[in-house]
């Protein structure tokens, strides 16, 4: 069971957040619990909160976790709760430096959580809401049977990451243009022309007018899209649309709600991680380090900025981001004047001594993402420094290999990679696709095709949830192609662009 | 301590296992089955499940990365990213993920534990043994040659040091009688273990690439699971078209040729080898032979199957064979053996359709423990 602190970790705790405050971080007030290697495995395998629903697919991460563990090839320091209060989880048994090293980054970690845009409309509340998702998804299986309610959960993990990931920062009203259009329409109930006013009552008979006026109407219903825009949120669209029992609606809207509590925090992993990092190395380097203990945390430290063979770190590109902009802004290294300037030997020497590093900081891990931060600090001269390249997999020599190391192409990859978690963008088109209820989403073709057999698969669990054929638009090969499954067969067809 | 988990953890190994939820057998993923085997490492199986949702086809996809390298260099495996981007983010810190060493040994637990392997049961020659001499303990007596250096030294220093003798500042030790030690031994019988391996592969023209592949890597765990058993394990290897021969391991996996295929041909050489090599009473003999299942005629099947009934069968622990399925379709010949030989206790038949199949495949093999 989890613990409280020891008293001499919580003297350390103290002292810990005393130089954090000092720094100037700001967080919700901070739970911290001890663990054991395998409570701290199975928390982490339930995505950090422990009271969630059964699922077969946290005992996978269990399984993954333990393992590595167990062959020393992974170990988990620390797990932070975004939630108010804060909870952290600290290993036990772990060497008090690296408690303290792991202190200092939660505090990181707890003022971007509430400081980040990102999280504003964050639920605050998640671990009382998960364990409310637990008892609702145990009801269910007491209701209808562990199978059902697993296979439902598995055909929603299939879906979960279509979700808007901007939904929760925009009110997306009603189209303005679509009640103009529809106005203009009304007034051209048909008829023939009429030269001669009084002879309209004999070209257009009030009941001819009237049928036309029928007519119009009928296929202006029939045409009328549903959904309205395309939609990104098909989670939601499915809620509001899909044939669904209510145990399954249940169900659905928690995976829902679940997914979008994640969101936030794939969106600014570099970011979060970067400034835990940061704030860690700060406040061990500058006050909490004793002498004795320099070696460890130097060794622990640097074990987690490794970028082991070839790999991004998020970690270390963070980090080193983070301390990139500070120096920049702490000699002025930035502004028209700046990026005019094209003598190398002023550019090395440029220091104009504004000390704004630290202020600048705190800005950036409040207003940016892992988007926004890289596409505006990201400079040349950090990615060459960091020896930064794209690879891709050779077909002809059938392995991957480095590609490039221009800044552009690495830049335009890294944002590429981060652009809606790096995941295809699906969008509902059609709820009611050629009048007969079949369901029509389009794949946003961004240069790289789907992965063929889990599009087929996924598009077998949409089509369970949706009851009728389930199609969707993508590019395979360069030919637009619509993918089908009717509930028996998968079909593929060429189509017209839409 | 019973964790909560426990019950999504067990219901996770269930679907891996088969037990429930076949749908979603599909979707089980073996991880990296085969890493590094030079020095006897390799990556530790995992079993995970895909669920499948819309991502981009991984090969196409690429990546950002760090570190030295000229461009158009290959990335050391392992490198490139796995598909998904997305992941809990923000909440775990300093998953070290450091390469770590497991041994033949160990793989051989884990795959054991995995599979539910059982060990296998000795056969008729446990009479045969051998003589290994064992050092067990530490006595005062003995001859000069088996003098334990050390416990030797430490029983004059602590000597010295009791009786007052010693002086750090001139640290002479002299050991008398009494303080000297001696290993004991005793001599252990133990039972033979010897097995030999003989793996026969079909290297007709219908067998390509990821035929071979597939032999490759289950011959591979088949190997790794034999040795954890036994002492010595040899391997022999034998191809075949119309015809076959002994080659090395290289050869084995390599070579490609394009003629008909007579699979007594091989039983015929395997059945030789035996009589030559390995009498039955001393060794325990395990002939894998891999195939498309296509043999050349009826006639050929027939004197296949009299030859496993009269010769090799009662000879071999386990005869295992295993039908790979290439483009060309699979053969009939796993049909006529089970039709033949299905009741045989020492006979084990597998069809391998993919390198998916492998799991299974490995289970069909050894799930019997002979």
């Amino acid at each position: 069971m989890p613990k409280s602190l020891t008293p001499r970790l919580q003297d350390l705790r103290v002292e810990i957040e005393g130089y954090a405050r000092e720094f100037g971080l700001d967080f919700f007030e901070t739970i911290f619990e001890i663990v054991s290697y395998d409570e701290m495995n199975m928390v982490a395998a339930y995505g950090g909160f422990p009271t969630r629903y059964p699922h077969w697919r946290w005992g996978m991460e269990y399984e993954q976790l333990s393992k590595s563990y167990e062959y020393g090839l992974s170990k988990i320091y620390e797990l932070v709760i975004n939630n108010d209060p804060c909870y952290a989880y600290l290993l036990e048994g772990n060497a008090e430096v690296d408690q303290k090293l792991v202190m200092a980054h939660v505090f990181g970690h707890c003022d971007f959580f509430k400081n980040n845009f990102s999280f504003r409309h964050t639920n605050r509340r998640m671990i009382d809401d998960m364990a409310n998702h637990g008892t609702r998804v145990r009801r269910c299986i007491d209701k209808v049977g562990i199978e059902k309610v697993e296979d439902f959960i598995d055909r929603c993990l299939s879906l979960e990451n279509l979700i808007d990931q901007h939904a929760p920062h925009i009110r997306r009203n009603p189209d303005p243009k679509r009640a103009e259009e529809e106005a203009k329409a009304n007034q051209n109930v048909g008829g023939f022309k009429v030269d001669r006013e009084y002879m309209r009552g004999y070209v257009n008979p009030t009941e001819f007018v009237e049928a036309q006026r029928k007519k119009v109407e009928e296929e202006k219903a029939k045409a009328k899209k549903f959904p309205e825009r395309p939609q990104r949120d098909v989670l939601l669209f499915l809620l509001d649309n899909a044939p669904l029992e209510a145990w399954e609606f249940d169900v659905l809207s928690i995976i829902r709600e679940e997914a979008y509590y994640f969101a936030p925090q794939g969106q600014t992993k570099i970011m979060n991680e970067g400034w835990a990092s940061y704030w860690h190395s700060t406040v061990m380097t500058r006050r909490a380090l004793k002498d004795h203990e320099i070696i460890d945390y130097a060794d622990h430290h640097s074990g987690t900025m490794a970028s082991g063979a070839g790999r991004l770190n998020p970690y270390k590109l963070g980090i080193e981001l983070f301390r990139d902009i500070e120096d920049r802004w702490n000699k002025g290294r930035f502004g028209k004047e700046w990026d005019e300037c094209d003598d190398l030997r002023a550019r090395r020497g440029w220091d104009k001594k504004l000390g704004r590093g630290r202020e600048k900081i705190f800005e950036v891990r409040k207003h940016y993402n892992d988007i926004t931060f890289i596409d505006e600090f990201l400079t040349p001269e950090f990615a060459l420094e960091q020896k930064m390249f794209t690879f891709g997999f050779n077909e002809k020599k059938n392995y991957w290999e480095i590609q490039a190391r221009e800044f552009k192409k690495v830049k335009a990859k890294l944002l590429q990679q981060l652009t809606n978690f790096g995941q295809p963008v699906i969008e509902v088109v059609d709820g009611n696709f050629e009048n007969k209820g079949e369901l029509l989403l389009t794949h946003r073709h961004e240069g790289i095709d789907l992965k063929g057999d889990y599009a087929r698969e996924t598009l077998k669990n949409l089509q369970t949830m949706w009851r009728r054929p389930a199609n969707i638009v993508t590019r395979v090969d360069n030919k637009t192609m619509m993918l089908r499954f009717d509930g028996h067969t998968h079909t593929e067809k060429k189509v017209e662009s839409l | 301590m019973a964790l909560r988990i426990d019950q999504d953890h067990s219901r996770f190994k269930q679907i891996v296992r088969g037990k429930i939820k076949a749908n979603l057998r599909k979707y089980v993923q073996q991880g990296e089955m085969i890493g590094k085997k030079g020095k006897d490492t390799i990556s530790i199986p995992v079993p995970f499940i895909d669920v499948p949702h819309f991502k981009y086809g991984a090969k196409e996809k690429g990546g950002v990365g760090q570190g030295d390298g000229e461009v158009g260099q290959q990335l050391a495996p392992g490198e490139e990213e796995d598909g998904d981007g997305q992941g809990k983010a923000g909440e775990k810190e300093g998953e070290h993920a450091l390469e770590v060493d497991v041994s033949l040994d160990e793989l051989a637990a884990i795959l054991g534990e995995e599979l539910q392997l059982p060990n296998i049961k000795d056969r008729q020659n446990e009479k045969i043994v051998t003589t290994r001499v064992k050092y067990t303990g530490v006595h005062t007596i003995g001859p000069e040659s088996l003098k334990h250096f050390k416990r030797t030294y430490k029983q004059a220093l602590r000597r010295q040091i009791a009786t007052g003798k010693y002086d750090p500042n001139r640290p002479v030790i002299i050991p008398i009688r009494e303080d000297k030690r001696y290993r004991t031994y005793k001599l252990e019988q133990l039972p033979h273990t010897n097995a030999v391996i003989i793996y026969m592969m079909d290297v007709s023209g219908s067998m390509g690439d990821e035929q071979k592949e597939v032999v490759r890597i289950e011959s591979f765990w088949l190997d790794t699971w034999l040795r954890s058993q036994y002492k010595g394990v040899e391997t022999r290897y034998v191809i075949h078209d119309a015809v076959a021969r002994e080659v090395d391991r290289e050869t084995f996996f390599h070579t490609r040729e394009s003629g008909g295929t007579m699979i007594s041909s091989a039983y015929k050489l395997c059945r030789d080898m035996i009589k030559a090599d390995y009498p039955t009473s001393a060794w325990n003999i395990y002939p894998f032979h891999f195939s498309d299942g296509d043999n050349w005629s009826a006639d050929d099947t027939r004197v296949c199957v009299d030859m496993l009934r009269a010769d090799l069968l009662p000879a071999v622990n386990q005869f295992a064979y295993g039908q790979v399925e290439s483009p060309y379709g699979s053969g009939q010949f796993i049909k006529d053996l089970r039709e033949h030989l299905g009741e045989q206790p020492n006979m084990a038949l597998s069809e391998i359709a993919d390198k998916d199949a492998i799991y299974n495949s490995i289970k069909d093999f050894l799930g019997k423990g002979r």
